[in-house]
């Protein structure tokens, strides 16, 4: 019992929090920034959060993350690092020849006070940036917000650096995404171009984290935003913005910037979200519903139909990032379950709001919280006070399951121990079709392992 | 891309003809694609294993997030360490610091967890706010009645092996504060942190040889057995990286002697038990070391010679923490057939690289803190076919062909020890050997 020490009585903490369900900015603007082609992220602060982030998303993708750092160095932090953030960009642009540096502040950097935006003015200024190629940045101090917000800050500074109107409007729409998979962007162009509708995704990490064994290691796989289709965003008739934490505020700078309207939408996660997504995407694209996405949701739908009794009811304790767990929830309810304990790490003032209009009329028992103390440890509690049937999270989940004997589906950031999230998408209608099939084997193969030998059934 | 840059030629030397030292222990060149780490991850790697402590980190959420449970390093007992505690600090704490925070959370954590001792890291952030970490320890020890330590851990104040030094530091302040009387031939082991089992495997050969083992520092660690290990006769350190701080300290404050060993590979691991037993200077240890090896290699060699032959020719590159663990790991691989053709570490010293000169076959290519654009043009250079490295190497090597095995935090068999030799032999056999490499070409 790892979590031996977790009791169901809650106590009121004031300043801790244990088995975090969270991390800090710079790893979302580091993994954002994987999403635009022949890009190299560059970490403004001390070498070990360059190294954390780079391991996490190795572990996570099983994929080589290529960083960068400034290396800040005691003389750094008190003579501030600038003279670091330009040596990094001759030694980026000398050694490793990418495209676009992307850099991201530290908590380190942020609290001396660099300020980056006049330290690459100077660079280019002087010279430092070759011509043709682009170093951006975007704040992302590491005691603000979560990992989700890092990954925000660093979308919205993708369309404040690139993001040009010019004399001719371009017939495409653009897809800002959310924290999801290289699967999950992979899924949305699929989406897309089987409705003929011509898109911009951006970030887009599929070809980037999930590139194939070829026996030659690409510095700069080929996926990935190139920067005239960044450019060219600001030209696009309409914008779509799947998961509001993640793109709200992206979308509406590149409306200041470039008058392009917009619409926000959930992340297409489940039935519901992906009708929203689809019908949102036909409407600005100009474009029909073929029937191959209709036949799509029509097989979906008749999974859930088939399996109805297996969900039935079913108690479900998730944890992950709100963006992420604002349609799951609903998906659940689809589905019939009963999502009963909701926590995320990241502070989210709309997630109250978000999560009780789904909740409180099907599940009014339902407890959620997110921000300071809605950790892994909260949700614990929670499911020793009530059990539940299911549990959904990522790879911290495990300790959980194992412990009170609950099935367990991974999804989330970071996954550490199980392979298949880089390749099955969540989102759309065969994510959807994804998910449910992960949710009832694990529920299934509880049953199978734990009826009495005269219970088990052949046929399911 | 020009894969070696020029300011980093000092860092690289090739066995047999160059006659240069290799410089190393500088900091990383800005801009390069390191792979190397902070104090702060230094401090706590170290640390970390001591199961009945509490160890809190004071900073932002991130510090924790990444190093929570992150190494397999096994607890016989109590599993507080595999928890992760942080004060999470935010904006306004960042501007009118995190003391009180700092004091509560300890309170409070200390209430719930019963631990021996608390560790308290301070982060990046915490050295430029300037957080009186020390007088809130104090405060807190003298509240609670268990030690309470700070970890100096600003992770911009040098590399890693800065972070070793500070783990060390922690720990002296624990050390002397028991009063635990100790048995006759009594060791510490220092420097093996129990990943996968390790440590359990050595004291086994230990306690046959009749050595009473009086604290491991720190894998399996507990707190009474740090504050009672200045009792020991003998401190024996692996990882000479990590621990040679505290042992040194350890010798000029109690006197205590301490020897260098290695548990990989056949000939490191029975030198550890035979310099042991000279060490007493006993006989009947020796003896009995003797006897151990005998029985262990004869067990061992007839498995290892169908590694040997199968491997024959095999070309290695190896890319580890210390260049400590390097030397071993090149025996290691030669004992099975295997030639090492680069040998690079994040953090080794001149002595041990200049070893490592004299140990490998011309043109072996000898690397201080790379970085992966570098370490694939040797891979390719070499034409080496296996991979020993950490996390983040072993992707590259698998995208470019390489059979891999972490000799990191994320091994998951033991290799220390005899059966840990078989297992490294397994484990680089079945790599280097996997199906998988066919379907690349």
């Amino acid at each position: 019992m790892l979590l031996r020490h977790t009791t169901d009585k809650i106590i009121d903490r004031e300043a801790l929090t244990v088995n975090p369900a969270k991390t800090c900015q710079p790893v979302g603007a580091m993994y954002a920034v994987l999403g635009i082609h022949g890009c190299l992220p560059h970490s403004h602060g001390s070498q070990g959060c360059c190294s954390y982030h780079r391991s996490a998303l190795t572990r996570h993708y099983k994929e080589p993350v290529m960083a960068a750092t400034s290396s800040f160095t005691e003389g750094s932090s008190v003579f501030g690092g600038q003279a670091n953030l330009v040596q990094a960009i001759d030694t980026m642009f000398a050694v490793y020849n990418p495209d676009v540096v992307a850099v991201h502040s530290t908590c380190l950097s942020e609290t001396i006070g660099d300020d980056l935006t006049q330290i690459i003015a100077k660079a280019k200024e002087e010279g430092h940036v070759p011509a043709g190629k682009y170093v951006f940045h975007a704040n992302t101090p590491s005691y603000v917000g979560s990992h989700v917000t890092g990954y925000a800050n660093m979308v919205t500074a993708m369309v404040k650096s690139f993001s040009m109107k010019s004399a001719t409007k371009k017939n495409q729409v653009n897809i800002i995404s959310g924290w999801v998979e290289p699967s999950d962007m992979r899924e949305i162009k699929r989406i897309a171009s089987e409705m003929m509708a011509k898109i911009v995704l951006f970030p887009d990490t599929s070809d980037v984290l999930d590139a194939p064994m070829t026996g030659k290691h690409e510095f700069y796989p080929k996926g990935g935003v190139t920067v005239p289709e960044l450019i060219s965003t600001g030209d696009s008739k309409f914008t779509i913005g799947l998961g509001p934490l993640c793109t709200l505020d992206a979308c509406i700078k590149l409306e200041n910037q470039c008058k392009v309207k917009f619409e926000s939408l959930e992340l297409p996660i489940g039935i519901q979200a992906t009708d929203a997504f689809i019908t949102a995407l036909s409407r600005a694209a100009g474009v029909q519903v073929p029937d191959s996405l209709t036949e799509d949701r029509g097989r979906l739908i008749d999974v859930i139909a088939d399996m109805q009794k297996y969900l039935y009811g079913k108690r479900v304790a998730l944890f992950g990032d709100p963006d992420t767990l604002v349609p799951l929830t609903e998906f659940l309810i689809a589905l019939d379950m009963k999502p009963v304990y909701i926590v995320t790490g990241t502070p989210d003032k709309t997630f109250d709001a978000r999560m009780s209009s789904i909740l409180s009329a099907k599940v009014p028992e339902a407890k959620f919280k997110a921000g300071e103390r809605a950790d892994i440890f909260l949700l614990h509690q929670w499911i020793k006070q009530q059990g539940v049937d299911l549990l959904i999270g990522n790879t911290y989940g495990k300790y959980v399951a194992r412990d009170e004997n609950i099935p367990f589906v991974r999804l989330g950031f970071p996954i550490l121990d199980r392979v298949g999230h880089s390749y099955f998408p969540m989102v759309g209608y065969a994510g959807a079709m994804n998910l449910v099939t992960k949710i009832l084997d694990v529920i299934m193969d509880k049953i199978d392992r734990e009826v009495p030998e005269e219970k088990v059934e052949l046929v399911m | 891309m020009n894969a070696i840059l020029k300011d980093r030629n000092s860092q690289i030397v090739r066995a047999g003809a160059d006659t240069k030292t290799i410089a190393c222990n500088k900091p990383s060149l800005a801009g390069a694609v390191s792979q190397r780490a902070c104090v702060f991850c230094g401090s706590r790697v170290v640390l970390y294993p001591i199961a009945d402590a509490l160890h809190l980190i004071h900073g932002p959420i991130g510090c924790a997030a990444y190093t929570w449970d992150i190494r397999g390093a096994m607890s016989s007992g109590p599993e507080i360490h595999r928890m992760s505690f942080s004060t999470d600090l935010h904006e306004k704490d960042v501007v009118f610091g995190g003391e009180k925070k700092l004091e509560a959370a300890l309170l409070e954590l200390i209430d719930k967890y019963q631990p021996k001792a608390a560790f308290v890291y301070s982060t990046c952030i915490v050295g430029v706010i300037g957080d009186d970490i020390e007088s809130i320890c104090k405060k807190v020890q003298a509240l609670k009645q268990i030690p309470v330590i700070p970890v100096h851990a600003p992770g911009f104040q040098g590399t890693k092996k800065d972070g070793y030094r500070a783990a060390c530091e922690a720990l002296e302040v624990l050390v002397g504060t028991g009063n635990r009387p100790a048995q006759e031939f009594s060791i510490n082991i220092l420097g093996d942190f129990n990943l996968a089992g390790e440590l359990w495997i050595l004291i086994d050969y230990y306690k046959r040889m009749g050595i009473h083992i009086n604290a491991t520092i720190t894998g399996d660690g507990r707190v009474e057995d740090v504050a009672n290990a200045h009792k020991a006769q003998l401190n024996v350190v692996q990882c000479s990286g990590s621990m040679m701080y505290l042992a040194k300290q350890m010798k000029e404050k109690y006197g205590i002697p301490f020897m260098k060993v290695s548990y990989f590979g056949i000939e490191d691991m029975s030198d550890a038990l035979y310099e042991v037993a000279t060490f007493f200077k006993s006989d009947d240890m020796l003896t009995k070391a003797k006897e151990i090896v005998r029985f262990e290699f004869a067990r061992l060699m007839p498995e290892l010679v169908k590694y040997k032959q199968a491997l024959q020719g095999k070309k290695a590159a190896i890319y580890v923490g210390g260049s400590f663990k390097a030397i071993s790991l090149i025996k290691a691989l030669r004992l099975i057939g295997v030639q090492t053709v680069v040998v690079g570490s994040q953090t080794g010293t001149a002595d041990e690289y200049e070893i490592i000169k004299q140990l490998c076959d011309e043109g072996t290519i000898i690397v201080d803190d790379s970085n992966p654009a570098e370490l694939s043009a040797f891979v390719k250079e070499t034409k080496a076919d296996i991979f020993i490295g950490g996390v983040k190497e072993r992707p590259i090597a698998y995208k470019i062909g390489l059979g891999f095995c972490d000799h990191n935090h994320e091994r998951k068999e033991a290799l220390a020890g005899y059966e840990g030799m078989l297992n490294f032999a397994k484990e680089i056999y079945a790599t280097a050997m996997s199906p998988v490499w066919k379907f690349t070409k």
